[in-house]
């Protein structure tokens, strides 16, 4: 398998992480050459396995759905990098 | 008292406890040695000045049935503080202040310990060397320009220069036991769910876990007990009968069935760790232990699907680092190029290709293929361990496939480096306690380590194989202090 420089773009724009060509190159080589070590999966006859999706086998506790913590508002609007009194402030979206 | 920085927790535990030792004296030496050390690069945040208030506080009105009165401590970095910045070794995260403790700092806290500092790590958890830190590298100190190991990289460091007389590190492939391997440590990845994941920057959820890293087996057993609670506010922590580690730790291992897997004997493998293994086993029998040969057949496919699941998972989870609620943001042209922007420049190269990575696996049409068929390997080798520990107690193996390499050998093949974490990532897939000592060197004088493998929840039974077998190997650590001019 081989992932080319236009599937590189397809995950880029997926992971919202913007790579130029000379990135784009550099992260096909990698991307194949870990590809290449992950394709040794495919000795294993997988068909009647259940897969693994909760290493820890429990169920859910269930608790009262009560507010626990204080109210952190300005601190926590305090760590954005853009704000305007209560708002987190993000380039225009509507022209 | 001269030397304090050179005991023991629980030396220094008692000295407290008999007002040997005064907090304000304990904290201030550790202090003074971090501060010779910066060419270490152990801390990315010192907490010194609040660290000595708090000792003097602690002098005034001394709580001497804690478990850890008046220690000081440095914590990997990984770990939310109140209040304290947590950069989880990003530049994404460099001015984040959290505004909540995580469980595992809490309840060390609790129980009397001191914040000293926040130790450097590989960006996100994501390393085995501690050079994808934006902090910079690590110094080993068993050598200049050697690693430390990662991603826990600051916390080996720093307790084996004892700059902290104990600390925590997180594990999700390896991270706390490939960094006490190669600085000559002790640490302890245990089961998940023993530890509360609330608070720790998240990498790959359904593999991290919290855990003690310390000069030897004792310091990691009580440590392990302080940290190791059930809490409500992780869904996946588990509500188990925990032991007390230290006060039950026991050297007594006579007739403990200890298991040898045959397919860790792996290609390539330097005839000094093979040695080491060998020397383990004659430890291990000489402890009253029974050797048993056993077959993890799966063991190969473990590092694949290791780095299937864990980019997945990552990709996940580092999606809300969008430069909007906390951390760096770059300028951009509308909402979606602020986003690529802040994100390509604010995570740095191996993060970035996980994201990648792991964005790749779970996108349509690959699905399949990849990640559910990751799922189902997984299953399969939890399955191994399943089947052999229906016949042993625990399995002894390396703890890394060679010693401390030098900054910069490996950086270039992301491959290569993911190999040190072969014998460490099939305990995290299984979610299964792991325990790395030192048990050796090699001719360059390199520590080098042994893993002891248990049953989900039987952290007192491989602590106290290590127990009995630390005393047997008798290791000393040949830290020479070349960094202290």
């Amino acid at each position: 398998m081989s992932i080319d420089l236009k599937t590189i773009k397809h995950i880029s724009k997926l992971s919202r992480i913007s790579v130029d060509e000379k990135k784009a190159e550099k992260l096909a080589g990698d991307l194949n050459s870990i590809f290449d070590f992950i394709e040794k999966l495919n000795e294993l006859k997988t068909d009647n396995v259940e897969p693994l999706t909760s290493i820890a086998e429990t169920t859910l506790k269930l608790r009262p759905d009560e507010v626990k913590s204080k109210n952190l508002r300005e601190q926590v609007i305090k760590n954005s990098p853009k704000q305007n009194e209560d708002y987190f402030v993000v380039p225009k979206v509507i022209e | 008292m001269s030397d304090v920085t050179k005991q023991t927790l629980s030396e220094l535990v008692e000295n407290i406890k008999s007002k040997k030792l005064s907090s304000s004296e304990v904290t201030k030496a550790f202090i003074e040695r971090s501060q010779k050390s910066k060419e270490l690069n152990t801390y990315i945040t010192e907490d010194y000045e609040n660290a000595l208030g708090k000792a003097k506080k602690f002098d005034e009105k001394p709580n001497l049935n804690q478990k850890l009165p008046g220690i000081p401590m440095a914590v990997k970095d990984l770990f939310c503080t109140k209040d304290l910045r947590t950069t989880a070794g990003s530049k994404i995260l460099n001015n984040f202040i959290p505004t909540y403790e995580s469980t595992v700092t809490q309840n060390i806290w609790n129980e009397g310990a001191i914040l000293i500092g926040k130790l450097n790590c590989d960006e996100f958890a994501m390393g085995s060397s501690n050079e994808t830190s934006f902090f910079g590298n690590v110094q080993n100190p068993i050598d200049k320009n050697l690693v430390p190991g990662g991603s826990s990289g600051g916390s080996s460091s720093a307790v084996a220069a004892q700059l902290t007389p104990i600390t925590i590190g997180t594990d999700t492939g390896g991270s706390i036991r490939q960094p006490a391997s190669f600085t000559g440590t002790v640490g302890l990845k245990p089961t998940y769910g023993s530890c509360s994941r609330y608070g720790i920057v998240a990498f790959a959820s359904s593999l991290d876990q919290a855990g003690p890293m310390a000069q030897n087996v004792k310091d990691c057993a009580l440590l392990q007990e302080v940290i190791s609670t059930y809490d409500e506010k992780d869904s996946t922590s588990i509500d188990f009968k925990r032991n007390e580690y230290s006060k039950e730790l026991t050297k007594d291992i006579k007739g403990k069935k200890i298991g040898i897997p045959k397919e860790y004997r792996v290609d390539g493998m330097p005839k000094e760790i093979e040695n080491l293994w060998k020397k383990g086993i004659e430890y291990a029998k000489d402890c009253g232990a029974e050797i048993i040969d056993i077959s993890l057949p799966h063991t190969n496919y473990a590092l694949p699907t290791y780095y299937i699941v864990a980019p997945a998972e990552a990709s996940s989870n580092l999606a809300r680092y969008d430069g909007v609620k906390y951390g760096f943001r770059a300028e951009g042209e509308n909402l979606i190029d602020m986003y690529e922007k802040t994100r390509s420049e604010g995570f740095g190269a191996e993060v970035q290709r996980r994201i990648m990575i792991g964005t790749y696996v779970l996108s349509s049409g690959y699905y399949d293929a990849y990640y559910l068929k990751a799922q189902k390997v997984r299953k399969l080798i939890k399955n191994d361990f399943d089947d052999v520990f229906k016949k042993v107690d625990a399995i002894l193996t390396p703890s890394t496939p060679s010693s401390a390499f030098k900054i910069g050998e490996k950086t270039n093949d992301p491959v290569s480096m993911y190999l040190n974490d072969i014998f460490t990532v099939p305990v995290n897939l299984a979610g299964l306690p792991g325990i790395s000592i030192p048990a050796g060197h090699d001719a360059k004088g390199y520590p080098l380590g042994l893993q002891i493998i248990g049953k989900a929840f039987d952290e007192q039974n491989i602590l106290n194989i290590a127990y009995a077998m630390e005393e047997k190997i008798n290791f000393k650590n040949n830290i020479t202090d070349w960094w202290i001019k």
